[in-house]
């Protein structure tokens, strides 16, 4: 016998005054722990299992990337950006080369803006396939929807294999381009796998959206208002889902987006279902950009030929001096770098803005009332990875 | 904006407006309610070193009326760092300036919860800052020699000579510079 | 690498009493066969390396096959520490603690650069270089990070260690052993002890350490970059 989600709200409200009498207990969902997606970690203050703050603790992977960057020549810290947000290496490189061709005033060749756009969709896909499926691990369904979501991302895994050379760390972009043009027979494979993509989806939502134990589990935990959102600087698909429409791809419009034609999902809720749901959408958006953009890659150089060379003395690139903040539109929210320069070839400031860090500072707001496991979805769906939030 | 704040003194350095520490919050203020801006989110604030002052920096931008960013820079000197804290303003300035205080030494005056966000309680030094030195990993000192014979680990007896040459000489084991010339 | 424990049956007699349905072994081969064939890892993804990790348990790169189905989320009931990804300062005392908590006979396997040696983010405040500072490590496999594939390979070198040890003088059954590591504590400026001198020695000449010096420092420039100011005027707002 299924209950309603009225019914539900009542049993618990009848319950409140009972549990008052129990004392406060704290636990630490600590950094060892199969749910916290990375070494993260929550003193968790709580009564009976409701709970009453949350308290988040950071820095177990703090491994100084601004400061190793402060000394390094501006292309050598591009393996680094990698290894950010480990998900998504295109879309960290991406946004490090914006910073830098703005800090420089470099010129991108067509052929290359179509390539990082289409690097970037795919990267999309991969992390919301991934980031449902870890959602779904949380729930309880122990691992199916994982092996579904890897067996995507191992094919599109297997393309950024032969253009760049590796699975996760590409490293791939530079500054006035990319690495090397695609190699023979990449780009049907790219086509095949946006023809068959849809199908996936199709099979994967059929399973999720409408299942009963995710509909009665994740709607009505977690809401996010809109003030809140927007005062607490909350980006991405979190955002989206409250109804922020602020979409950076839209806003700047940087590197031809604005020439593709696709739009932007917004919720109107703010809780768990609504982000699992813009996620679900802005795969299919994505899939329209692909299709769009493999259709009209034009033929080309793929790099500046004033920086072809640059790799073998990084340390000629010397950008003039001033500061530059070059955004993009992460799947995980807004990725910024800001760069200050000073004439010589390593930076002088080297900052990145983390989306998943910033879009912590609600956490505790979110899972004040709810229980221990819910605290546990709502940290699914904000959809943190470590190696951001501690840079 | 000289008009609606009397006695406000502003530079524009590199597109960005440079404030004094006490203003801040009136401006941010305005710009965040004035219908002509209306710039209601705070993408960015970072801490950056100066050699003789530090700097806040912050990056604004309007959700609705799509504009942006206005860059707005705080300097303070480097002894006494004191800004007033934005996070009254914006509620998203909270792990942005724990993390410039924990990496920067800026106390942000007026925020809730100001302790160290990434490096762990008690750890002392800036990080970030241009003078600061780490230490060397692989030499122990003093306190680790007494600390592991607490616990029962026996220290070879040429690490333990060399920490108690260290500790009367009253050096630390601080990271060195390159001997050769950096290539 | 030899497996000392071959039994000195007849090759010919085994295989003749196989046909029978008769198996002939030693207990020690037994033992370590049943040991190998069912590693249970504990679920210890730190970094990136841990995406690898969740891929070779997936459908493409199967770790099933090799016995190392089930991830544990409690060290008790875990044999293998696969410590995969970077291990900062902050985290180590975890580390070892969840070390001390597993029961023997236990193994650990370091993947990936940065958790043998410190990997890319060596020149750091918050690295600690090679978690084999504190605890004993039985395979190292570099890579960064070390593609599934890696990690399969290094899990059947596993095997093929255990399969080699003897019952006999097997360190758990003797009396009095206790592999409990000391746990290290944070001190104003890292780590004390920095590293666990029964373990670990540091390398008396280094390399790295003549060329390039200790973690780089940031002393090496001392003029800060000066701006240009443009006197008061009114801003101008809009995209940049």
């Amino acid at each position: 016998m299924t209950m309603t989600i009225e019914a539900a709200d009542k049993t618990f409200e009848a319950y409140d005054p009972v549990l008052r009498d129990t004392e406060t207990l704290e636990v630490n969902l600590g950094p060892q722990h199969p749910s916290t997606h990375g070494v993260f970690r929550m003193n968790v203050k709580l009564e009976g299992e409701t709970v009453l703050s949350l308290k988040p603790v950071m820095g177990y992977l703090h491994r100084n990337h601004e400061q190793i960057a402060e000394n390094m020549s501006y292309l050598g810290s591009m393996p680094y950006t990698d290894r950010l947000d480990y998900f998504n290496s295109m879309s960290n490189n991406f946004a490090y080369a914006l910073a830098v061709e703005k800090l420089a005033a470099i010129e991108v060749p067509e052929r290359a803006r179509y390539i990082r756009v289409i690097m970037a969709e795919l990267t999309r896909l991969v992390n919301h396939v991934s980031v449902i499926g870890f959602l779904l691990n949380d729930l309880g369904a122990f691992f199916t929807p994982v092996l579904y979501a890897f067996r995507e991302r191992e094919k599109i895994l297997d393309i950024f294999e032969e253009v760049a050379g590796s699975r996760m760390m590409c490293n791939y972009f530079r500054f006035g381009g990319v690495k090397r043009d695609f190699p023979a027979g990449v780009l049907d494979r790219i086509r095949k796998i946006v023809g068959v993509f849809p199908k996936f989806l199709e099979e994967f939502e059929g399973l999720l959206t409408q299942n009963e134990i995710l509909c009665l589990r994740c709607q009505r935990v977690g809401v996010l208002p809109y003030d809140l959102a927007v005062s607490a600087s909350i980006t991405g698909p979190m955002a989206r889902a409250s109804g922020v429409n602020y979409d950076i791809r839209k806003i700047d419009g940087y590197s031809i987006y604005n020439r593709f034609k696709f739009r932007v999902p917004l919720g109107t809720v703010g809780d768990v279902y609504d982000r699992y749901m813009i996620r679900v959408l802005e795969m299919h958006e994505s899939l329209k950009i692909l299709e769009q953009a493999l259709k009209e890659i034009p033929e080309g150089p793929v790099l500046n030929p004033k920086f072809s060379a640059l790799a073998k003395a990084p340390r000629n690139f010397k950008p003039p001096k001033g500061e530059a903040y070059g955004r993009v539109e992460a799947p995980k929210g807004e990725l910024g770098f800001y760069l200050v320069s000073d004439g010589t070839p390593q930076p002088w400031r080297y900052h990145v803005r983390a989306p998943s860090f910033i879009n912590l500072t609600v956490l505790e707001d979110l899972c004040i009332g709810h229980k221990v496991a819910d605290a546990v979805i709502i940290l699914g769906s904000i959809d943190i990875v470590l190696g951001e939030v501690d840079h | 904006m000289e008009e609606r704040f009397p006695g406000i003194q502003v530079q524009i350095v590199n597109q960005g407006l440079v404030l004094k520490p006490g203003d801040l919050i009136r401006v941010a203020e305005f710009l965040k309610e004035s219908e002509e801006f209306k710039l209601n989110y705070l993408s960015l604030i970072t801490g950056v070193d100066y050699l003789e002052h530090l700097e806040s920096v912050y990056h604004l931008y309007s959700i609705d009326l799509r504009t942006g960013p206005v860059v707005l820079k705080v300097r303070v000197p480097r002894d006494n760092a004191r800004i007033p804290s934005l996070v009254s303003v914006f509620r998203g300035a909270e792990f942005q300036e724990r993390e410039a205080y924990d990496m920067m030494g800026i106390v942000y005056e007026g925020h809730p919860d100001l302790r160290r966000i990434f490096m762990w309680e008690g750890f002392e030094g800036f990080p970030l800052r241009k003078d600061y030195i780490p230490e060397d990993d692989d030499v122990l000192e003093w306190e680790d020699v007494e600390w592991l014979e607490r616990h029962n680990v026996k220290v070879p007896e040429d690490l333990k000579e060399h920490a108690r040459r260290l500790k009367e000489a009253g050096k630390e084991a601080r990271a060195q510079k390159p001997t050769e010339k950096e290539v | 690498m030899k497996t000392p424990n071959v039994s000195n049956i007849d090759q010919g007699l085994k295989s003749e009493l196989g046909k029978k349905g008769i198996v002939i072994t030693t207990l020690e081969q037994l033992y370590n066969w049943g040991r190998a064939g069912s590693i249970w890892p504990l679920q210890f993804g730190l970094a990136c390396c841990a995406i690898e990790m969740i891929a070779s348990a997936c459908g493409r790169y199967d770790i099933a096959r090799f016995g190392a189905e089930l991830f544990r989320g409690s060290p008790r009931q875990a044999d293998l520490m696969i410590v995969a990804g970077t291990v900062t300062k902050k985290m180590t005392p975890q580390i070892v603690r969840l070390y001390n908590q597993m029961a023997e006979p236990k193994y650990v396997i370091t993947m990936g650069a940065c958790s043998i040696a410190g990997g890319p983010f060596i020149d750091g405040y918050n690295v600690l270089k090679g978690i084999d500072r504190f605890i004993p490590v039985d395979v190292h496999l570099p890579g960064c990070p070390p593609r599934p594939e890696a990690l399969l390979f290094g899990l059947t070198t596993l095997q093929k260690k255990i399969a080699g040890q003897e019952i006999e003088k097997n360190e758990w059954y003797r009396k009095g052993l206790k592999r409990e590591y000391p746990i290290p504590e944070f001190g104003p400026k890292g780590l004390i002890p920095k590293f666990n001198p029964e373990i670990w020695r540091p390398e008396t000449a280094s390399h790295r350490r003549e060329r390039y010096g200790d973690p780089i420092l940031i002393g090496k420039k001392t003029a800060a970059p000066k701006f240009e100011t443009f006197g008061d005027s009114q801003v101008k707002v809009g995209t940049s």
